[in-house]
């Protein structure tokens, strides 16, 4: 140890603040911790680590990482669960705690979402090696320009002690009281070498909080892996040995020689990455929109352009329901379609499962002018339910001031909607004078499109023409989608009381 | 120089828990662990008082946040240094 410690830190702090006695601050708690943490009343100037423990200096490090970098208020950092889920309690940045195992997918949609920021997700081995596996994997495969910082203790320290998939060959925890076997338990799993087999990483080092001089090259890397992000350089990982003196067994002192004795040579300190990926088309936005790789070259002669259409609306949200097999689903993907050709943003969202075999199936589409938040209406302008269930089921979801299309010719007796407009239509009896009762969806969509004049009956009529292929059917969808429009132009609208109450407010 | 130790520090009684990682790391082995129980039940780390370096090991050795602050002797301001020099009347005794 004596040989280790003969380091000069050479670095300091960028200005060391005068003080009295000739002495001048060169180290002292970060600004990027709170000054006090307010997760419980009593011991709010400790963090609740154990004596020893070496998540407190790899916050430490992180912290003063980030205050010289002078990045404190454009940073997020991902707390995992584990003993470090209390992360956000100390560090003074915007802070998100998640599910077990899923700080990078997280972190992902954090970085895309705000690609300005730092983004850092922060790990024990339980939770990166075992349950979250899937998401350090597939997020360093895609390159995702975050930093994780993997802390690697060879063991589940909140829980307990329980043996983690980092647990050395023989070390003993309360699931392997015998020692791990690699008959039973497998080998451990190296994390650093695994994800430094695949192309999109830039740099991946292994460093261990064992010594001074370990440490000080611990220090390097946190700041290192913080530089390249801050530089977009690309996905950045450190994993960090660090001791867990209480579930070890050990003091603080033979928990650190412990590191340098096992775990070290299990676990071999390097630089497993430090390069610069080239990727090829990095940045490059897609030049065409989504509706024309769709259409793409198979965009039929002869396709008269359609007129530039005024839509009333900013956003619409339509919820469409009814039995599996009644073309619900495909409704949906006809709206959606229309409302791309006719340069709206768009989202089909069905709903999946085995509802979807003879129950009911349902799909939320959105028609927008602006980007979609969210594919998932939950408070719809427009409902379409082709059956009593599917009524009964969304009816009280539906905007104040909202549409139904019912496809029946009355509302249940019993049933009030006192919201919404409510329109019926016996679209399956219609669609079945016509000769087949599976364009009940096309009559359904005539009503819509008449009632709400949400897209226009001549991009109905385009998609459909690409969609059906059989020449009769195409024939029969053409009658139906008048047949739907003429109901409500003339059935209805002559006046025809559909509903007890009326359109009320 | 005078017998003033180059580096200082001061440790927070209240924040430290005792587990002698600055002792163990302290290059010039400055630091002991007090034989007295803090208020926790723990014999807290103290600087002995002489031979600090300043050179902050212990500080980073040390898991909690604000336990450890670690001090510098100032260098002399440049334009006293230029006083003694020239051997002003105003020189500064150290």
């Amino acid at each position: 140890m004596s040989e280790n410690n003969v380091i000069q830190i050479t670095e300091t702090l960028d200005k060391p603040k005068a003080t009295t006695d000739g002495y001048e601050i060169v180290h002292s708690k970060s600004q990027l911790f709170y000054p006090e943490y307010e997760r419980k009343g009593e011991l709010k100037h400790q963090t609740h680590y154990c004596p020893g423990c070496g998540h407190g200096v790899a916050h430490k490090l992180i912290a003063e990482a980030l205050e010289d970098l002078g990045v404190q208020d454009q940073t997020i950092l991902v707390s995992p669960v584990g003993c470090s889920v209390f992360a956000y309690y100390y560090f003074d940045v915007g802070n998100v705690q998640v599910a077990h195992g899923r700080a990078p997918a997280a972190a992902t949609a954090l970085k895309r979402a705000c690609p300005d920021k730092i983004v850092l997700a922060y790990q024990g081995d339980g939770d990166l090696a075992a349950i979250g596996t899937a998401e350090i994997v597939h997020a360093a495969n895609r390159g995702e320009k975050i930093s994780v910082f993997f802390v690697n203790n060879a063991i589940y320290g909140m829980t307990g002690g329980q043996m983690a998939p980092t647990t050395l060959v023989g070390q003993k925890s309360t699931t392997s009281p015998w020692g791990r076997r690699p008959v039973n338990e497998g080998f451990p799993l190296h994390m650093a070498e695994m994800l430094a087999t695949l192309e999109a990483p830039v740099y991946i080092e292994r460093v261990a909080l064992s010594d001074n001089k370990n440490i000080m090259k611990a220090r390097r890397a946190v700041r290192k892996a913080l530089e390249l992000q801050r530089d977009g350089a690309g996905f950045t990982f450190v994993e960090i040995l660090s001791p867990c003196p209480t579930i070890w067994g050990k003091d603080p002192v033979e928990a650190r020689k412990w590191i340098a004795e096992k775990m070290i040579p299990n676990f071999p300190l390097n630089v497993f990455r430090d390069r610069k990926v080239e990727v090829p088309n990095n940045n490059i936005p897609p030049h065409k929109t989504v509706a024309e790789l769709i259409e793409g070259e198979k965009r039929a002669v002869g396709d008269a352009e359609l007129p530039l259409r005024h839509h009333h609306f900013r956003e619409l949200g339509i919820k469409i329901a009814g039995f599996g097999g009644q073309g619900v689903l495909l409704l949906g993907q006809l709206l959606a379609e229309m409302g791309m050709r006719e340069g709206l943003e768009v989202s089909w969202l069905p709903s999946y499962g085995p509802e979807m075999r003879s129950g009911s199936a349902h799909c939320h589409v959105c028609l927008s002018k602006d980007r979609i938040g969210s594919p998932l209406v939950s408070r719809p302008q427009v409902l379409v339910a082709f059956n009593e269930i599917s009524l009964r089921k969304f009816a009280a979801e539906v905007a104040p001031g909202g549409t139904i299309i019912y496809g029946r010719e009355a509302l249940p007796d019993d049933l009030s909607i006192p919201q919404a407009q409510v329109v019926c239509i016996p679209a399956s009896e219609i669609a079945d004078k016509l000769g087949s009762a599976k364009v009940a969806n096309v009559v359904m969509m005539g009503a819509l499109l008449e009632e709400t004049e949400c897209l226009s009956p001549a991009t109905a009529m385009q998609v459909l023409e690409k969609k059906v292929k059989n020449p009769v059917m195409l024939e029969l969808d053409r009658k139906a989608l008048a047949a739907g429009r003429i109901y409500i132009d003339h059935t209805v609208a002559i006046g025809a009381v559909t509903q007890a109450d009326g359109f009320a407010q | 120089m005078s017998g003033q130790a180059r580096g200082n520090i001061t440790i927070d009684v209240e924040e430290c828990k005792g587990c002698g990682l600055c002792v163990e790391s302290c290059p010039p082995k400055c630091l002991e662990l007090a034989p007295e129980l803090s208020s926790y039940g723990v014999h807290p780390a103290r600087y002995t008082g002489h031979d600090c370096t300043g050179c902050g090991i212990c500080f980073y050795c040390c898991p909690e946040p604000g336990a450890i602050i670690v001090y510098r002797l100032a260098p002399p301001p440049k334009a006293v240094a230029s006083q003694v020099q020239s051997g002003g009347e105003h020189a500064p005794t150290v």
